[in-house]
């Protein structure tokens, strides 16, 4: 019996405990970030923003999800029931699934694997299933609407995300996310040497996350909130969800990529007492600060303008990033790991 | 040089960040949202909120079912029915505001010549069903009593201007 336990049931155990050690911070940190982003685009409007329920309002997420909770779940006649059904859960899954790679702290991963970036790259890619699902499901013409733009749109800006994602690892030399933290621990936040990089990488994580100014598939002006459009209570909470984890998901992927992670600012006294966790969720907050920041500076894109934007500007500089990052990697022998 | 100026500012998102950094600041501004529920902005002692009738001091109601208001409501919300009193004053029996009609205007306490059917300062009277707002002449009593000194003191404050 014990050895069964200790064979069997221990790892299985310990593995779901580290699970929700991942998960319930996650959610929770999904759902004050909806309160965040409202209250920082109402300080940016000169607003209060949610200020009523509990103290300073931070109840209000509760209060939403309660209230998204005990709503109808209504399923539109002429909808195709399964997949209208299955869209969302696929959207908040994929969404969660991706965190299985993502390092918080120095070997704090659930799954170390060696393709790290190319396990998050494949998650994030499915992503569109969900959108295209509930777009094509919902039997209606906005949501129809709104989940073809969102494919184009995902589509698109993958392409130039990855070519990002090849100088990094040119630079880093390993695919997998712990050995890319490391490789900035050696030499310097990724941040620096790879700049322009970096923030072609954030934009396209704006478009990828389907963010202001890039929300083509929800434009609440012509769309009516897009592919999401024919869906209420729950299932709409789990879109909802699903794509603020998403983003939170992209904002580990840039402070992975290019903020160096878990590392402290400086390795100096102050700074490294304190532990890794605590440094990569600043890190993270600080770019979904960006994020917010974006959505409340710049007005949407029109849809033309969003697809030059990917294919005749982002591609062409992503691809030479790569030929030339790639071409002193290799005149240098740049190696940060020594492998 | 000009060209180049032009392409710097292209490459190096000039623009964007000249926005952004525009909603910074924005960002530590103080706000101006006024916390509504618990504070409140000025009203002007003309402000025409929900209706009351007043009574004079000695407690008879002030309303003499002239109908003038009735007769200058332009959108027909107020219904009055009169008969002699016991005491052979001339009385309401009636005195209907659908509340919903209403467009307050002011025609009525405008029209009024003993200033009983007023429009006070208050305008938090929602409800949750539409019978609610079709009031009868207690409530509208009512409200008189319960606003009598706001009302009091916005029509004196008014009266050098009328």
């Amino acid at each position: 019996m014990t050895e069964f336990w200790w064979a069997y049931l221990w790892p299985v155990l310990w593995i779901v405990i580290k699970i929700l050690l991942l998960v319930v911070p996650l959610l929770i940190g999904v759902a004050y970030l909806t309160y965040a982003e409202r209250k920082v685009i109402g300080a940016m409007h000169l607003r209060r923003g949610p200020n009523v329920v509990g103290p300073y309002g931070l109840l209000q997420p509760i209060a939403d999800g309660m209230k998204l909770f005990f709503k109808e779940t209504i399923i539109p006649t002429g909808a195709n029931k399964a997949v209208f059904l299955l869209a969302p859960m696929l959207t908040f899954s994929l969404a969660l699934i991706a965190w299985a790679v993502i390092p918080v702290g120095n070997g704090l991963v659930i799954a170390n694997i060696n393709v790290g970036v190319l396990y998050l790259f494949a998650i994030s890619s499915l992503g569109v299933y969900g959108v295209l699902m509930a777009g094509w499901s919902s039997n209606s013409k906005y949501a129809f609407l709104g989940g073809l733009r969102s494919a184009a749109q995902m589509v698109s800006y993958e392409v130039s995300m990855g070519f990002i994602i090849i100088t990094v690892l040119l630079v880093a030399g390993s695919l997998n996310l712990s050995d890319i933290v490391r490789a900035q621990q050696e030499t310097i936040w990724f941040v620096v040497p790879l700049f322009p990089m970096a923030i072609i990488f954030f934009i396209s994580t704006l478009a990828e996350t389907n963010r202001h100014p890039f929300d083509m598939p929800e434009a609440e002006a012509e769309l009516v909130s897009g592919y999401n459009v024919e869906y209420s209570a729950m299932t709409f909470a789990l879109f909802f969800l699903g794509e603020y984890a998403n983003m939170i998901l992209m904002a580990g992927m840039t402070t992975i990529l290019f903020l160096g992670g878990w590392l402290p600012i400086l390795d100096v006294a102050p700074f490294n007492w304190i532990p890794g966790p605590i440094w990569f969720a600043l890190k993270m907050a600080f770019v979904l600060f960006i994020f917010i920041w974006v959505r409340a500076t710049f007005p949407r894109y029109r849809y033309d303008q969003l697809m030059r934007l990917g294919w005749k500007v982002f591609l062409p500089i992503s691809l030479a990033a790569v030929v030339i990052v790639g071409g002193i990697v290799v005149a240098f022998d740049i190696n940060p790991l020594g492998r | 040089m000009n060209f180049l100026v032009k392409s710097a500012k292209t490459i190096f998102l000039a623009e964007l960040v000249s926005g952004m950094l525009l909603t910074l600041r924005y960002f530590f501004r103080p706000k101006v949202t006024l916390n509504y529920p618990y504070e409140k902005g000025p009203l002007s002692p003309r402000f025409r909120g929900e209706h009351a009738l007043r009574r004079y001091p000695n407690g008879e109601e002030r309303c003499i079912a002239c109908k003038l208001c009735e007769a200058i409501c332009p959108a027909q919300a107020i219904t009055i029915e009169a008969e002699p009193r016991s005491d052979g004053s001339r009385r309401t029996t009636r005195y209907d505001i659908d509340m919903v009609k209403c467009i307050y205007c002011g025609f009525c306490q405008e029209a009024c010549p003993v200033d009983a059917i007023v429009e006070g300062p208050n305008f938090e009277f929602a409800t949750e069903t539409r019978e609610e707002l079709l009031y009868d002449k207690d409530k509208l009593l009512a409200n008189g009593d319960r606003w009598e000194t706001e009302l009091a003191a916005c029509i004196r404050a008014d009266a050098p201007y009328r």
